[in-house]
């Protein structure tokens, strides 16, 4: 393993009684890297993305970020959690905080930043991804797009050193799409280290260094998109994108 | 209507035990509730399984075995002194009580309120690093809080009318009074239970009132 691997997942398993959702996944993403997993539903995208933080458990294998395989629940893997930021696709903005509190909770009560310097740091974030005319009022009163941009910044936050997306944009409405996938282009532009389950191709071609193609709880291929949407090699990969590049 | 106002310092006086003893206990029950709370939803199962035993005794154990419990049990057999004085000492026992049996519904209440909080909001919080203590303490709970003012107002209200039950460790509440007072003035037996009976009305509707109040202001728009 090199310095620059921020990620390994290596020979991870997982099964929900009989049904086998992570296959042998091995998987490494490197520091700086923005990675495009895309695959049919039920492929186990968001279990794996949801097993980098370990909201999920798995039963064999080894889950590393930036060097440290990922600890048991305690205060360890909490330390280790906040510097994986998540993006849910149902946003899950702190429902009864505001919106300025919900991008201040975690640098005051994880991190320890005083109060001050952590809203002065939440506002600028805020302004970052638009939406700093915002920040008192309560989620419920935001739009979807709206709500995954102050998700975004909750995550961006806490410094993290990769930001883990399932699906961000598949529980909005078509017209806010494309605000949140300027603010995630932006960050990949930036430099952030990205892991990004999506089924949006036009974000996979413009921001991704790697398309990582899963089905079946498998990796089956990955490449750069280029590679991977001019001639994926798999027969699975080919009739999936045949699939949805029709529509 | 004599009695009542020849009387209506010791009156007072009874409503004024009876508005203690409900004040302290409620506090109490709120923070042993959310202390059971928690239990019933650490990672430790030990935790869970002694709140969980405790909650099903208190629940249904009626009161005023409870509170023999605490007088007799507690007070007289094992002998626990809170204060020289023995009414104080009854009045804490009475407390004492109340807390345990009332905490247990509480626990049942704000638990059903966890439920309510969509499992994504537990989860957002693990994932910035908060811990158990810190994800249920600034996230699940206080949501939970707000879903059930409205239960958490009745159990208040039938806490301040349990507190007459309080008699059986000797403290001498509003219904004791009432009860002298009947064995003193015969002839105004119906006054006297409307007059207490007013009392108790008086200090429930408010409450009820207010929780109404306060469970539309804080409810949680999702
Ligand atoms: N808690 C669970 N219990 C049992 N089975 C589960 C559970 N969570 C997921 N699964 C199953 O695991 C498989 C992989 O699920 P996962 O959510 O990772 O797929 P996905 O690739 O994200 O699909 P989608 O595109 O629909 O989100 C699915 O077949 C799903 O039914
Ligand atoms: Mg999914």
């Amino acid at each position: 393993m090199t310095q620059a691997d921020l990620i390994v997942l290596d020979q991870v398993n997982k099964r929900y009684g009989e049904h086998h959702v992570l296959r042998d996944v091995n998987l490494t993403v490197r520091q700086g890297e923005v990675v495009v997993i895309i695959g049919p539903s039920g492929a186990g995208k968001s279990t794996l993305c949801r097993a980098i933080n370990r909201l999920e458990t798995i039963d064999s294998g080894v889950i590393s970020v930036d060097g440290t395989p990922l600890p048991a629940e305690g205060r360890q893997l909490a330390r280790l959690r906040a510097e994986v930021g998540m993006v849910f696709q149902s946003f899950n903005l702190f429902a009864h905080k505001t919106v300025l509190d919900n991008v201040v909770l975690g640098q005051v009560h994880v991190l320890r930043r005083p109060k001050d310097e952590a809203v002065r740091k939440a506002q600028e974030l805020l302004d970052r991804v638009g939406i700093g005319g915002q920040a008192a009022k309560f989620p419920a009163q935001l739009s979807g797009g709206q709500q995954q941009r102050v998700a975004i910044a909750r995550a961006l936050a806490m410094d993290p050193k990769v930001i883990l997306f399932d699906e961000p944009t598949s529980a909005l409405d078509p017209e806010m799409v494309n605000e949140v996938l300027e603010v995630m282009t932006a960050l990949a532009r930036d430099g952030m280290t990205m892991v990004v389950v999506t089924h949006e191709m036009g974000f996979a071609r413009r921001a991704a260094d790697r398309v990582v193609f899963m089905a079946d709880g498998e990796i089956v291929e990955q490449d750069t998109p280029d590679g991977f949407f001019g001639a994926p090699s798999s027969e699975r990969a080919q009739s999936f994108l045949a699939k949805i590049l029709t529509h | 209507m004599d009695a009542l106002l020849i009387e209506s310092d010791t009156v007072f006086a009874a409503f004024w035990m009876t508005v203690r003893l409900t004040a302290v206990s409620a506090l109490g029950s709120l923070v042993l509730g959310v202390l059971l709370t928690a239990m019933r939803v650490a990672p430790l199962a030990s935790l869970r399984g002694a709140a969980s035993v405790y909650v099903s005794v208190a629940r249904n154990t009626p009161l005023t075995l409870v509170l023999l419990f605490t007088g007799l049990g507690v007070g007289a057999n094992l002998g626990v002194e809170l204060s020289d004085d023995i009414a104080t000492n009854n009045y804490w026992l009475a407390v004492i009580g109340l807390t345990a049996y009332t905490s247990a519904f509480v626990c049942e209440a704000l638990r059903s309120g966890l439920n309510t909080v969509p499992v994504g909001q537990a989860e957002a919080a693990r994932s910035l690093g908060l811990g158990f203590v810190k994800t249920l303490g600034l996230i699940t709970l206080p949501q939970a809080f707000r879903s059930v003012v409205a239960p958490l107002g009745s159990i208040m209200i039938a806490l301040t009318k349990n507190t007459t039950i309080a008699l059986v460790v000797g403290v001498s509440e509003a219904s004791v009074r009432m009860r002298e007072m009947i064995e003193t003035y015969g002839d105004q037996v119906i006054e006297i239970f409307f007059g207490f009976a007013a009392g108790f009305v008086l200090l429930c509707l408010p409450m009820g009132l207010a929780f109404g109040w306060l469970s539309r202001r804080m409810a949680v728009a999702r």
